[in-house]
Parts: structure tokens; sequence; C-alpha cells
């Protein structure tokens, strides 16, 4: 799930170049239409970066807001889990 | 009115800061990251109100008046993307590490990641260096457009020395605290500023419609991007907001934050912040074509000012220069507190102190140093000329260049102090080598290649960190146990 979402990252970085609406002038949802994009891009990154905090959040984070066993001290940091 | 609206916003910026105060520590934990105990909405105001300018605001429509909505794909959407994603994988880590460690400052962190003497010193000269310019533009600009919304009733080097002194008055006495709760009001003034803004003008332009109708029509030109950029220059644009991994200020507030899970609020909603401010001040910057058509040069600067002056003169400039007033203030308070936590940690408390200053000593040494930051660059900003503006492109560029040093350390246990030095020092060497050529230039690309010099400089700094890392002494495993304590894999992952 972790690399899908990385992946997704690639993707919407890939997706911000929206070069195929460079010289289009029609209205979308009353927005120029490169406008409405990139309105409607920042909606769809709303969402990856909820999936992404939500699937890919550092083990050792969540085990220490968690309280849970193997919490490290606090919440220190480690290379495990969320490395790109 | 307008100024009555002013008057009554800065006394409500006071008085939130004040309150502040009564929950401020005498230690520098508790003064420059507000003892770490920032929740998540303040968090999530305070890192968007510090990282926007005024440029979000006055900038952005006197961009979109010139060249269109694509100004929202080049400068807005590519930060919705790249600043949480940096949030994420920087800001996370090194929240955890600062706290771990007790780090106080960017500074102190790289200074004991790479265990370099040398490096903390360098790297303190280039942060500042790049960050004054940054202050400068904050101080004049507050100036400006403050005599401007004001019809000239407000001198400029009087709205100068308001922001200048109440941002002093607040951060001086609250600390991290009263910038973070500060930052939250003024984040909120100039995001409702955007919204009540917009309606009001569309409504008095007949809605939504009808406006775009007629700018279709009028000026169609405005509608797409077209060739006032290059698609090559959006996308190494997306390399400017990079710059947000190793702005000091960010960095401050990343430490300041309650846990890591308090990142979470400010990694989601980050991007609905960004459409909030960004698309009201595009769409009234392209629309002011229809009321105000071929203003040229730094006449098309004031574009927010004249629409609004046109539709809705009393309430609306009020608010405006609130606005404005909030999105330089909370940019200028985080970063003049940033320089004095480095002056007093990684400066007056190393070396003058021997690493043996006094809590109290580091507060009060807080304190002096951000007046006199903030009172220098004032006195600067009366004989700055306006031109500097354009030196903030550049002051992102060098930061965004550094980019790479903060995830060699996080990431990258071969990275060797060796290898940070030479990136930083490739960085000032390129920057210096792209500004002599591109300042003055508006629209500069490396050998009008449509690449921006962010992108070159990005490339070569990691190639150069990453060779040099590999053919000289790798840091020392104990060293490396303390930044990668469950990572006892071998170098060079």
């Amino acid at each position: 799930m972790r690399r899908l979402l990385y992946l997704g990252l690639f993707v919407l970085y890939l997706a911000h170049n929206d070069w195929w609406l460079w010289q289009d002038a029609r209205l979308l949802l009353g927005l120029p239409v490169g406008l409405t994009y990139h309105l409607l891009y920042c909606f769809v990154v709303i969402g990856a970066m909820a999936l992404l905090v939500r699937f890919a959040w550092p083990a050792q984070f969540s085990a220490a807001e968690s309280g849970g066993a193997g919490a490290p001290r606090s919440e220190g940091v480690s290379d495990g889990g969320g490395s790109p | 009115m307008t100024l009555a609206i002013l008057a009554l916003y800065l006394v409500l910026v006071l008085l939130v800061g004040a309150q502040s105060h009564r929950f401020l520590r005498s230690t520098g934990e508790g003064y420059f990251v507000a003892d770490r105990s920032i929740g998540p909405f303040v968090l999530l105001m305070t890192l968007f109100g510090t990282h926007m300018t005024s440029f979000a605001l006055l900038g952005a429509s006197a961009e979109s008046y010139r060249v269109g909505i694509g100004v929202f794909s080049l400068m807005a959407s590519s930060s919705a993307l790249v600043v949480p994603v940096v949030f994420f994988f920087v800001g996370t880590r090194v929240w955890a590490l600062g706290k771990e460690h007790g780090f106080l400052t960017q500074v102190e962190y790289f200074r004991e990641r790479f265990q370099s003497e040398a490096l903390g010193i360098v790297l303190f000269v280039v942060l500042v260096t790049l960050l004054v310019p940054y202050l400068l533009i904050g101080i004049l600009g507050g100036g400006i457009t403050l005599n401007e919304i004001t019809g000239g009733d407000i001198p400029q080097w009087v709205g100068a020395l308001v922001v200048s002194v109440v941002v002093v008055a607040y951060v001086s006495y609250g600390g991290m605290r009263g910038t973070a709760w500060v930052n939250t009001f003024q984040t909120l003034v100039f995001m409702i500023l955007g919204g009540v803004t917009v309606a009001v003008v569309l409504d008095r332009m007949g809605g939504l419609g009808v406006a775009m109708a007629r700018l279709a029509t009028e000026q169609p030109e405005l509608l797409i991007r077209g060739e006032v950029f290059g698609r090559i220059e959006l996308f190494t644009y997306t390399f400017i907001p990079l710059s947000v991994g190793m702005f000091p200020h960010i960095f401050s507030h990343w430490l300041s934050a309650k846990s890591a899970g308090t990142f979470r609020a400010p990694i989601i909603f980050y991007p609905l912040c960004i459409a909030v401010v960004w698309v009201p001040s595009v769409l009234l910057g392209a629309l002011g074509n229809l009321d105000f058509p071929g203003l040229q040069g730094p006449a098309a600067n004031s574009i927010l000012v004249r629409m609004i002056d046109l539709h809705a003169p009393e309430l609306l400039s009020g608010l405006l220069a609130a606005g404005v007033l909030a999105a330089i203030m909370s940019s200028l308070d985080s970063q003049s507190l940033a320089l004095g936590a480095m002056f007093t940690q990684d400066i007056l408390q190393r070396y003058v102190y021997g690493g043996k200053m006094e809590e109290v000593a580091k507060v009060r040494a807080g304190r002096i140093f951000i007046a006199a930051v903030i009172a220098a660059t004032f006195l600067l900003s009366l004989v700055a000329r306006s031109s500097i503006f354009g030196l903030a492109v550049w002051s992102f560029t060098g930061f965004a260049a550094l980019f790479p040093i903060v995830v060699a350390a996080l990431y990258w246990r071969r990275a060797s102090a060796a290898g940070a030095l030479s990136a930083v020092f490739t960085v000032v060497a390129l920057w210096i080598f792209f500004f002599s050529r591109g300042w003055g230039s508006p629209g500069y690309t490396v050998a009008d290649s449509g690449v921006m010099p962010v992108a070159v400089m990005f490339l070569v700094s990691t190639v150069v960190l990453i060779g040099v890392s590999l053919v000289t002494a790798p840091p020392e495993e104990a060293r490396l146990a303390r930044f990668f304590p469950q990572a006892p894999r071998s170098s060079g992952r």
C-alpha cells in the first residue's frame, strides 16, 4: 500500500504538468479550464495526503501515539516505514 | 474607516500576543519552540501563514493581471503538492529528532548530524544571508502597501515602522507561542479576506458567469497559458516550493509541534489553504483587466487595491489593509524569531558562553537580537529600492537548492560532512553565477531554455553531495546510531 501511495505521489507530480490544456480557453464549472483543473488538482492532493497519513504513517510514530509496546521514548525517528 | 479597521486589527494582534505570555516559560525551549506543545490547528495555520507572504494577495493578483490564470498552476498548485509532501517526509522526522535531542534550531541539527562545526557556521551564514532580503521585502512591502491602500494617508516609512514595532512587541513578548497564536489569527484574517473580496467583487460584476464570459470575449489570452511561460518552466518551477524544507522559520515551527501526529492536519489541509487564498487573488487579478485595462509596469501591482476601491471602497479597503498586514507580519515574526534562535543558540551559547548559557539569558538574548534584526531591517528599508522585490524568487531558489542536504541528513547514512559542505559551497557558487546573469531579467531561465536556475542548482548540489560523500570518510557509527537509532543497516542505502 505504501509503495502504491508513493507511486501515486509521483503520478500526481507528473499530472501537475497539464500541457494538454495549455491553449484551451473553454470554461468549466464557471472557470477557465486550466484554473478548474488545478483547483480540482488541489482537492485530489488533499485526498492523496489523507491516504498517505492513514496508510503510510511511519510505524514508530503510530506506536508512540497509541502508547503501545515498543514505542520509542519520544517518538524518536528511525528510517523504518515511510522512507521514500 | 480604513484606518479605524487597521488600528482595531493591530490592537487585536497585540492582545492575542499578550495572552500567550501567560504560558511562556523563560527557557530556550519555552521561548523558541513553545515547549514543543503546539497543536494541529495552530500548526496548520502558523505554517501556512508563515509560508505565505503578501505576494499571495498582491503579487498573485498582479501577476494574474499581467499573464492570466496560469499563475495558479505555476506558483500555487505546485506548492499544494510539494509542501505537504515535504512536511510528511522531512517535517515529521525533523520534529522527532528535535524532540529526541533537544534541538532548537536548524543549524544545531545539521551540526550534530554531520558532526561538523564548519558546516554549522557556514550554514548559519548562508541561511541568514538568504533570509535577510526576505525580511526586508516584508517590511518594505508593508510600508508601500499601507501607503497605497490609505491613498497616501500613511507615509511609507510610517507603515514600515508600524509593522516593525508591532512584530517586535508580540514576538519578543510571547516568543514562539505568541508568534503561533498571532499567526493563526492573522492567517484566518487573510484567508477570509480573499473569500469576502472575490464574493463582493463578483457580485458587483454581475456574477462569475457574466464576468468570465466578458473576459473570454475581451481578453481570451488571459484564460490560457499561451506563450507567457513555457511548459518546461512549469515543470522546473516545482523545485521552488522545496525551499520550504530549508527555511529556518519553517524548521522552528516544525520543532514546536506537540507530536508527530500534529503534522497530520497541515499535511492534509495545506492544499485547501492554498486554494482558498490563491484562487480569489488570481481571479481578481485577471478580472481586473475588465475594469482597469492597460495598466503597465508597477501600476499593475496595485490591481487588487484598485478593484476594491472601485467595488467596495469602505469596508473592504480596511479588510484588505488588515489582510496584507496579516500576510506580511505572519512571515516576518517567524523569520525574526528563527534568526533570534539561531543567533542565541548557535553563536552566543556555543561560542561565547561555551555551551553553558543560562536559560533566562537565552530568552533575554533572543529578545534583544530579534529587536535588533527588525530595527536594522527597518533602517535598511528606508534606503532600499523597490527592485529588491525581485530578490524573493532568488531567496527561494537558494533555499530550495539546499534541500538535498536535509534529505540526505535524514535518509542517507553515508552522507558525510564533507559532502554536505561541498553541496553548500556549490549552491553558493551557482547562486552567484545565475544571479549575476539573471538579476534584472524577469522570467530569466538558463540559456533561455525554459529551465529555472533552481532545477540546475538542485541537481548539481545533489550530485556533489553524493559524489563527495562517497569519496570521503563516512560518519562515525556511534554518531549515526543517534540519528538512525533503529536502522542498523549497511551504509549507502
